[in-house]
């Protein structure tokens, strides 16, 4: 009933083995991708792309990870939501319909 | 056991009255219980407060019925509460007033009285308008009844009143030289 | 050195959650629980207490904010009543089953319409499925000893669980009795710090109420929060003892007997009732009267093991409920009775629905209790669940 390590996706065998709360850790998050989930696509103009790191802090689903000094979408996760583009001060990212892409 | 209850108007006092004497009576090594009714909780409006004493422990948890003691505080709740409803035989009534239980119409009980608006005011107690009368009130129901000393109440008076601990002292002092026993 | 001080229920409530180092208090004012939250905003403002008051915009935020601030690790207390409990309900169950040990004092109070802000059990009865562990008091003493108990409880890491402390509105939260208030190092030297096995952490990063399929770990998770309470059930008594011998007071266990033991007409009830009851047994035992009482302390969890026992051998048992479950009869009647049906030895037993709304049980009305049950007790048909003092006529039977 420990808490969850950060780096193994846990193998409980029975009721004892949960943890107390129901929590999942990130490599369990990981491990169950939600992107399919999405119907519009965020794509983002990085020409127009400031760096200021809004999206990255506003997306709910810790979709957006930051590289060097830019913002990357984990399209395995993203829902779709759409908070990103409509945070975003520089109006570069746009959400297009999946199916068209 | 020992059954006060106190009947004032929401202003003056009743309510930390019946803590005061309980802490008093505390102070002379008694299990004590003190409690308001409330009913309408506005300034003006009949308060109802009560206090058990006894060497024991107290387990009962209802109101007092039956009182050895009534203490009131605003002469005019004569007229709108039946304020000796219950009251033991022989239970004592000290009232806030000047006149004499004749005039009060309260001749068949042990009454006493003190002119507690008085002393009150002369210690800047209140207004003239909302007099508070608590502490006077008490100095005047150590005398009469003896159930609870004089410096006992002297004693719980500064961690109970909000203020004006000094004045409510020498206020409850002189209530206790200058009430009337009218037996 | 503890000291005795002349209080009130409420104030009592606020004085312990100061002494058990509560650092988070959320709450909203609601009669009769408001002096408690006033008392604990004057020991913040003043700088005794050590805490994040905060405000809040109803009684359901007031929970979730409990919630949010256990999972960071930090001891937390409310307090609330009635409508309050009410609107909680949600954040109740949240609680539990993120299994963040909030401690709560309830100020029992009835449910409008018509408004009515005296005792009355029907807000917690109500939220009896949520999770919570419930225990109910019959004296200021009780209240502050049980709310350092369940901090103790509450916190241990195979328990987890939230606390609803309970006392009568009025009877305890407006009236002041002696309560012996322990200093803080006595405190501190039983409670220990509040360090969860699990909590947020911004370095390790956990996702917190989770989705849980029906397949798998759903019905796991509300199996561990009854493993829990039978620990808790445990656990209380346990550490009752190890109060005791702290603080040199006994609390006991999770129920109360008096002069039960060798009674053949037994009284069960619970808080302040209880308290009045035991005068009344005392003066109808001089009266050669074979009665005692047996007050359940702990409603969450349900002292079924110990009610056997405790029960087992009466002639005639009375269950006198300040709440009702409308459509059926009593919560504490109908639990009482589930508890002894799988008994060998099962009295018959009467429910009686009493003191709703605040109104007043005084030593005469539960003497009246016991005659009925004699009744009972001599053979005399009776009535199953009894409506005591309606005004004007009794209860019909339909």
């Amino acid at each position: 009933m420990d808490r969850p390590r950060k780096d193994e996706r846990p193998d409980y065998k029975t009721w004892k083995d949960i943890p107390l709360t129901p929590v999942c850790n990130f490599t369990t998050i990981k491990g169950n991708p939600t992107g399919g989930w999405r119907t519009f696509r965020p794509i983002v103009d990085m020409d127009k792309c400031i760096k200021c790191g809004i999206c990255w802090q506003d997306c709910p689903d810790a979709a957006i990870v930051w590289e060097e000094d830019h913002p990357v979408w984990l399209y395995s996760h993203c829902k779709g939501c759409g908070i990103c583009a409509r945070e975003c001060p520089s109006d570069a990212i746009e959400m297009e319909l999946e199916v068209k892409i | 056991m020992k059954e006060i209850r106190f009947h004032g108007r929401g202003g003056q006092g009743a309510v930390i009255a019946s803590n005061i004497l309980a802490n008093a009576a505390f102070l002379e090594g008694k299990d004590v219980q003190a409690f308001p009714f409330f009913g309408v909780e506005r300034r003006g409006a009949p308060v109802t407060a009560f206090t058990r004493l006894d060497e024991k422990p107290i387990r009962i948890k209802y109101f007092i019925y039956n009182p050895n003691y009534v203490i009131v505080l605003d002469e005019s709740l004569l007229k709108a509460v039946d304020v000796t409803a219950g009251l033991k035989d022989p239970g004592i009534v000290v009232v806030n007033s000047k006149r004499t239980p004749e005039e009060m119409e309260l001749s068949q009980y042990k009454v006493a009285t003190v002119d507690a608006t008085s002393i009150a005011l002369d210690n800047g107690l209140g207004s003239k308008v909302s007099p508070i009368v608590n502490t006077v009130m008490l100095g005047a129901f150590s005398i009469a009844t003896s159930v609870i000393k004089l410096e006992s109440i002297l004693e719980s008076i500064p961690g109970q009143v909000p203020i004006k601990a000094e004045e409510n002292t020498k206020a409850c002092k002189t209530a206790a030289e200058k009430i009337v026993l009218h037996w | 050195m503890s000291t005795k001080k002349v209080i009130s229920g409420n104030y009592t409530a606020s004085y312990a959650s100061m002494l058990c180092r509560a650092e988070v208090v959320p709450a909203y004012p609601i009669t009769p629980q408001t002096t408690i939250v006033e008392k604990i905003a004057e020991f913040v403002a003043s700088g005794q207490m050590k805490a994040q008051y905060i405000n809040v915009e109803s009684e359901h935020s007031a929970m979730a904010a409990c919630i949010s601030a256990a999972l960071t690790g930090v001891r937390t207390f409310t307090a609330t009543s009635a409508h309050g409990l009410v609107l909680m309900h949600e954040m109740l169950h949240w609680a539990a089953g993120a299994r963040t040990p909030v401690i709560m004092a309830n100020i029992n109070r009835a449910l409008a319409p018509p408004w009515n802000v005296w005792a009355d059990h029907t807000d917690s009865m109500s939220q009896r499925d949520t999770g919570w562990i419930q225990i109910y008091c019959s004296s200021n003493q009780e209240v502050l000893d049980t709310l350092i108990l369940c901090y103790k409880v509450c916190e241990q890491p195979d328990i987890m669980l939230p606390a609803m402390v309970n006392l009568d509105a009025f009877i305890l939260s407006h009236t002041s009795e002696v309560v012996d208030v322990p200093d803080q190092k006595e405190v501190d030297d039983f409670l220990p710090q509040f360090n969860p096995e699990i909590k947020l952490d911004v370095d390790e990063p956990l996702s917190f109420g989770t989705l849980a399929f029906p397949s798998s770990w759903y019905m796991e998770w509300r199996y561990k929060i009854q493993h829990a309470h039978d620990l808790a059930a445990k656990r209380l008594v346990e550490e009752a003892k190890a109060f005791e011998k702290h603080f040199g007071r006994p609390w006991g266990g999770l129920i109360e007997e008096y002069r039960s033991k060798d009674a053949e007409i037994i009284l069960v009830t619970m808080s302040t009732i209880a308290s009045t009851t035991k005068d009344v047994v005392d003066s109808l035992r001089d009266q050669g009267r074979d009665v005692g009482l047996v007050r359940i302390k702990s409603f969450r969890p349900f002292p079924t093991k110990d009610l056997r026992e405790a029960l087992g051998h009466a002639k005639v048992v009375g269950v006198a409920d300040r709440s009702h479950t409308f459509g059926n009869e009593g919560p504490l009647f109908t639990e009482v009775k589930g508890a002894l049906y799988n008994h060998d030895r099962r009295p018959p037993l009467v429910g009686f629905t009493v003191g709703i709304g605040g109104r007043d049980v005084l030593g005469s009305t539960i003497e009246g209790l016991y005659d009925h049950l004699e009744k009972v007790a001599d053979g005399e048909a009776y009535k199953e669940v009894r409506w005591i003092d309606l005004i004007g006529d009794e209860e019909e039977v339909v």
